[in-house]
């Protein structure tokens, strides 16, 4: 196993930041903790780095107990939000650092460092200070920096949330791609379940301190164990008293046993999409996702009746918060 | 507002420390350096070398020590330690060289102690460094506080996570940050050392060619009419301040680019 957490609790103050977290990280696997800010992923990720110390718990790094490693001694590479950037030394020290305090020999680091920033798309601006350069290109340059010492786990702290949406983007695949190179069992923190849904193998929410669920990216998605990580991991209304995703709502133009007769309060077309409001005779405001060709087919208009059920393969979660058609969480 | 602020600074700050220059060079060169070959003046170059130079390393060492300690711990009693790190500027020099004498003068409170093992604190260079010491504690932790507030602790954790140790840290990252402010902090505390009279003027006891610093002799020569020497010695005192100073910022802005 990559990375093994047992029970860890960490306090700041009054403030419960992880309750007897517990969480296994496979190797050579791409994992997001996702989940909104003030949750305690950040804590979580910084106290696998060893920059934080947990209250009670261990942290086990590739089978060696790494609870009272100094940081400097556990092998991880770190990369920060805001770059972290050592300002003084240009791109190829900056990538050298690792191994410099390594005290490898000249030639090895030149080697390593040419290639590192090959890698990472900056082998034109080794002699440039990271003042010099695009936020996206500083937290390349961090990447690089990190993956310099052949760490056993890479840690990432929302390595994109400073970044304007367009390189966000970019970066997202272009990490994607890199892990598919380099294979180094990658945690990353973010708070966007885009990101998380579109990069990771797999994905732990978390929330109030507590891991909601972990699973692959379309086991969340589609069996959300609670209302919680349905309504984190995308869009939902409410049909018939339960929670169903916009997209998986059937509609028929003629009345059906078991769906809900309602009509149409507003449509909205954006681009490729139709979105469609619809009240229900229990006066629900029932949020309907279509494409622009089904909705043409339909001839939709506002004031016409419908009958609404959730799709056969829909997630569907009672309000009430228990599963209803949701599986359990992975162990 | 501009006229205002210009001539507020020549009435109190250019025209006294020109007048200085202009006064000292009025009867020529060989005055002044009939006057810099006095012994007593050796002497006094000398003892504030000394003086100034150990307290400058004591200043440096302490200014970093207690900046690191303030800006990147949290513990109970820090905003005291904060506040009692301006005491020295607070406290009157004079009133320093009394409290100095005290505690270490032959009567004081383990000065007899100090001086029964053969160790004499007042009267001598060690009670001198003390003062010094003492009224310029401050000036480097006030300069580098802000800027190690400023750099924040995400670089020394990099450092950390790429296997550097505490002591490669802050050699190779915090240091490199920070020269600026701890080289400004240098430059304030050794013109403050090079400067200091009144705590001095107590402890040392104004020893002729033993315990007399250049601000002494300023101050004796001018008691004693002897003005060549009074203004040699403000000369020099005034010229190696303003040498600092204007090294210090020919150096920082080519730097920073």
């Amino acid at each position: 196993m990559g990375i093994d957490v047992h029970h860890i609790t960490k306090r700041f103050g009054d403030f419960v930041a992880l309750d007897d977290v517990s969480l296994s990280i496979p190797t050579g696997q791409l994992t997001a903790l996702l989940g909104p800010s003030g949750g305690g992923k950040s804590t979580l990720l910084r106290i696998i780095a060893g920059l934080e110390e947990p209250d009670s718990g261990t942290v086990t790094i590739e089978g060696v107990d790494a609870t009272a490693l100094a940081p400097q001694h556990r092998n991880v590479g770190f990369v920060f939000q805001h770059y972290a950037a050592f300002k003084h030394l240009s791109v190829y020290r900056n990538v050298a650092f690792g191994l410099e305090i390594r005290k490898r020999p000249k030639d090895e680091i030149r080697a390593r460092v040419t290639e590192l920033l090959e890698l990472v798309h900056l082998d034109q601006f080794a002699d440039r200070y990271p003042a010099q350069l695009s936020g996206g290109q500083r937290q390349r340059m961090a990447l690089a920096r990190a993956l310099a010492v052949e760490p056993s786990v890479m840690l990432l702290d929302e390595p994109f949330g400073a970044l304007d949406a367009q390189v966000r983007r970019e970066l997202r695949d272009w990490l994607r791609r890199l892990h598919d190179e380099v294979h180094v069992t990658t945690v990353f923190v973010t708070h966007d379940q885009e990101e998380a849904l579109e990069v990771s193998d797999e994905i732990v929410v978390i929330n109030n301190g507590a891991v909601e669920q972990t699973g692959t990216p379309s086991e969340l998605y589609d069996k959300p164990v609670n209302e919680f990580v349905m309504r984190f991991l995308g869009p939902v209304t409410h049909l018939g008293g339960h929670l169903v995703r916009p997209h998986d709502i059937d509609i028929s133009l003629s009345t059906d046993p078991g769906s809900h007769p309602s009509t149409i309060s507003r449509i909205q077309r954006v681009g490729f999409e139709v979105r469609v409001v619809a009240v229900t005779e229990r006066d629900e405001d029932v949020a309907i996702q279509l494409t622009r060709g089904q909705a043409d087919r339909l001839d939709l208009a506002v004031g016409r009746q419908l009958w609404l059920r959730a799709s056969n393969d829909a997630s569907v979660l009672d309000t009430g918060a228990a599963p209803v058609a949701a599986a359990a969480a992975r162990p | 507002m501009r006229v205002v602020v210009i001539a507020y600074l020549s009435l109190l700050l250019v025209i006294p420390v020109s007048l200085i220059f202009w006064r000292t060079f009025s009867n020529g060169v060989a005055p002044v350096w009939h006057a810099l070959q006095d012994p007593a003046m050796t002497s006094a170059f000398r003892v504030t070398a000394i003086v100034t130079g150990i307290s400058v390393v004591i200043d440096t060492v302490f200014g970093v020590g207690i900046s690191l300690l303030l800006v990147r711990y949290r513990f109970p009693g820090r905003a005291f330690l904060d506040a009692v790190l301006d005491l020295p500027l607070a406290i009157s020099p004079v009133v320093v060289g009394l409290a100095l004498i005290l505690v270490y003068g032959r009567y004081g409170w383990f000065g007899g102690w100090l001086e029964s093992h053969g160790f004499q604190v007042i009267f001598a260079l060690p009670g001198m460094v003390l003062a010094t010491v003492f009224t310029s504690l401050p000036l480097v932790a006030r300069e580098v506080m802000p800027v190690l507030e400023e750099i924040g602790i995400e670089q020394e954790q990099a450092a950390r996570t790429l296997g550097a140790g505490s002591g490669q840290t802050f050699r190779r990252i915090t240091l490199p940050a920070i020269r600026w402010a701890l080289a400004y902090g240098v430059v304030l505390s050794m013109a403050r050392c090079l400067g200091e009279y009144g705590a001095v003027s107590v402890v040392s006891g104004r020893l002729v060619n033993k315990t007399q610093t250049l601000p002494l002799v300023v101050d004796q020569s001018f008691q004693n009419y002897d003005v060549t020497t009074a203004y040699t010695a403000s000369f020099v005192l005034a010229a190696i301040a303003i040498a600092s100073l204007v090294v210090i910022s020919i150096l920082r802005p080519k730097e920073r680019a």
